[in-house]
């Protein structure tokens, strides 16, 4: 906290004197340890408790079976006996590959669908006058709060009279469903504060809605965008819950569900359950360590812009 | 705006694609299930109509869902409330303490990253995580291994296994998971609060802890009342730890609203008991949603 003295808390000069000499210097240098060391331990563990699990999930993934059994993670670090072989067994035989382009399979059309449809919508909402527009928008507003449980039985008793509960489509049209309240409510906030002038002169100029849609909207709107996406990619690819509803094919289903088969058929085989693991969070880390920004920028324009 | 019908037209389209997606999966469907929860609803179909019947054998009849004959009470509806109080007052408790503490030092950027990298990982691979940190053997489970080491007269502790340690031991991973959404929030408004008020007071004499009580906090009001609500209704609809962590258990001891619906509805095959347990977690959310409608619609629907 280096910040600028008013002439009222300047220390006196003979103060600055004293505190050059050598007793002065380690008073200084307590004094510090007592503000600001105390700060800097906190900090330390705290970052320590958010890492250190991981950490560790990470360091068993790479260790072979017997050395999990017999002795604790942090005693590797003496003697590391890792490799990979944990990774090509739960990506072989254990069938996490597929459940790798499962996810993909999943998450890419669930993203696209409720952004696109989304920006269309929000962009009405914000710049289309209609009947009962802001009403409308209200009730958009109330669904982002509905349990998604209030849909399963209905939705999926819906995809099974249209014969889609086997394929990919039943899930993408769900998330797309559940995606779209947010993904109106974040773009339509962030479209309205886009510059009235230029879509006005554009409607003058007799551009059509979708070339304003296309042309203004969408190229001033990417950082909006960037967030939703990001967003919805990983509530999609992180999501377990409704792919044990809308996926009744075991073969279809993502590596959330596949890991929890793992567990549920092998128990705590914790050479597979890591690497397991770390097979779901290695595109979200991806994700996150590269687009950061975005990621906590939808956040925030989710919670703080209401 | 100036614009001609056609123009007023096609940008009604542009909504088309989203009241039908909204209407035919979201709104029809919770008609529906609304319905359901007055009916049987055996083999997740329509039978026999049985009015409040599962609202009332939901909170007198099933312990599961609610058992207030012992102290402490348990049930699902029971442990939710633990999930709420707990989970939202340690998330945000320790998002604001980090969010202050991390103002102060140069490496801020990297202590907020690694709070708040759990966010972006899938609740499965958390609780994965934290499976592993409980396990009961002091060779593999961080926690029993810390305090054998400490203690060696300590027991190990099977933490997910006991109906006394379960519910603790599934919100403090949560919390682990959800400080970093608490903290990014509370960051961004707590560098939005004017330098010259802090310093200005410092000026007049004010100490640190009467700074942060009478000018930080009250500014930070709105983040965390923001903050409060979002957490709450993330944390009514919590499921994806408990399945994989304890599936609902021992027996019935960590089950949640969330959970009881899924376990009724798709292992028991209880449509209507099911609808009733998701009736009353949208019950749960109204006045969230109205509290959200209403602010919407006082800061201006329309600019």
């Amino acid at each position: 906290m280096t910040t600028p003295l008013t002439p009222i808390t300047a220390p006196p000069p003979q103060v600055q004197a004293t505190s050059s000499t050598l007793a002065g210097r380690r008073d200084k240098t307590i004094s510090w340890l007592f503000r600001r060391g105390g700060l800097h331990l906190a900090l330390v563990i705290i970052c320590l408790i958010w890492l250190v699990p991981t950490v560790g999930l990470f360091i068993t993934s790479l260790r072979p079976r017997p050395d999990i059994a017999s002795t604790g993670w942090w005693t590797t670090i003496s003697a590391p006996r890792l490799n990979f072989d944990n990774y090509a067994d739960v990506l072989g035989s254990k069938g996490m590959s597929g459940g790798f382009i499962n996810s993909l399979m999943i998450a890419i059309p669930s993203t696209i669908l409720p952004v696109l449809i989304g920006a269309l919508a929000a962009f009405s909402f914000a710049w289309v006058r209609f009947p009962f527009r802001d009403t409308l928008f209200l009730v958009v507003v109330g669904l982002m709060v509905v349990p998604i449980q209030m849909t399963f039985v209905p939705v999926l008793t819906i995809l099974n009279g249209l014969s889609l509960n086997q394929s990919y489509v039943g899930i993408w049209l769900a998330h797309t469903a559940f995606g779209l309240p947010f993904a109106i409510f974040l773009l339509r906030n962030f479209f309205v504060l886009l510059p009235g002038e230029l879509i006005e002169a554009a409607y003058l100029d007799g551009a059509s809605v979708l070339g304003i849609f296309f042309k203004i909207i969408m190229p001033l709107s990417v950082p909006a965008l960037a967030s939703l996406t990001i967003f919805q990619f990983l509530g999609v690819w992180n999501d377990l819950l409704m792919s044990l509803i809308f996926i009744q094919d075991p073969n279809a289903r993502p590596l959330t569900a596949k890991v929890s088969t793992l567990l549920s058929t092998y128990g705590t085989e914790w050479h597979l359950l890591s690497a397991g693991a770390f097979l779901i969070m290695i595109v979200p880390l991806i994700v996150f360590f590269s687009l950061q920004r975005y990621f906590v920028a939808g956040m925030l324009g989710g919670a703080v812009k209401s | 705006m100036a614009m001609r019908k056609g123009q007023a037209l096609t940008g009604l389209l542009f909504i088309l694609p989203a009241v039908i997606f909204l209407g035919v999966f979201l709104v029809y469907p919770t008609i529906w299930t609304i319905f359901l929860s007055f009916n049987e609803g055996r083999g997740l179909k329509f039978s026999n109509w049985v009015g409040l019947e599962n609202f009332v054998n939901l909170f007198t009849n099933d312990p599961k869902f609610l058992d207030l004959s012992s102290f402490p009470p348990s049930g699902a509806v029971f442990n939710n409330v633990l999930w709420v109080i707990f989970n939202t007052l340690f998330c945000v408790g320790f998002g604001l303490m980090i969010a202050a503490l991390a103002d102060r030092v140069k490496y801020e950027r990297i202590v907020k990253a690694i709070v708040f990298l759990p966010m972006a990982i899938a609740a499965t691979a958390v609780a994965i995580i934290w499976l592993f940190v409980y396990s009961p053997n002091p060779d593999i489970g961080l926690l029993n291994a810390i305090l054998t080491f400490f203690n060696p007269n300590f027991e190990p502790v099977a933490w997910t296994g006991r109906a006394d340690t379960v519910n603790g031991a599934l919100i403090v991973a949560n919390i682990w998971t959800q400080t970093g959404f608490a903290m990014v929030v509370l960051s961004a408004a707590l560098k939005g609060i004017p330098n010259e008020i802090i310093e200005a007071s410092r000026v007049d004499g004010a100490k640190e802890f009467q700074i942060f009580r009478h000018i930080t906090l009250p500014m930070l009001s709105l983040a965390l009342s923001v903050v409060t609500v979002t957490l709450i209704i993330n944390v009514l609809k919590v499921f994806d730890i408990i399945y994989i962590m304890t599936a609902g258990g021992p027996g019935s001891a960590s089950r949640v609203l969330a959970y009881t619906m899924y376990a009724e509805t798709f292992q028991g095959g209880k449509g209507g008991y099911g609808s009733a347990v998701a009736v009353v977690l949208l019950i749960l959310v109204i006045p969230i949603m109205a509290l959200n409608i209403r602010r919407f619609r006082t800061e201006g629907v329309t600019k």
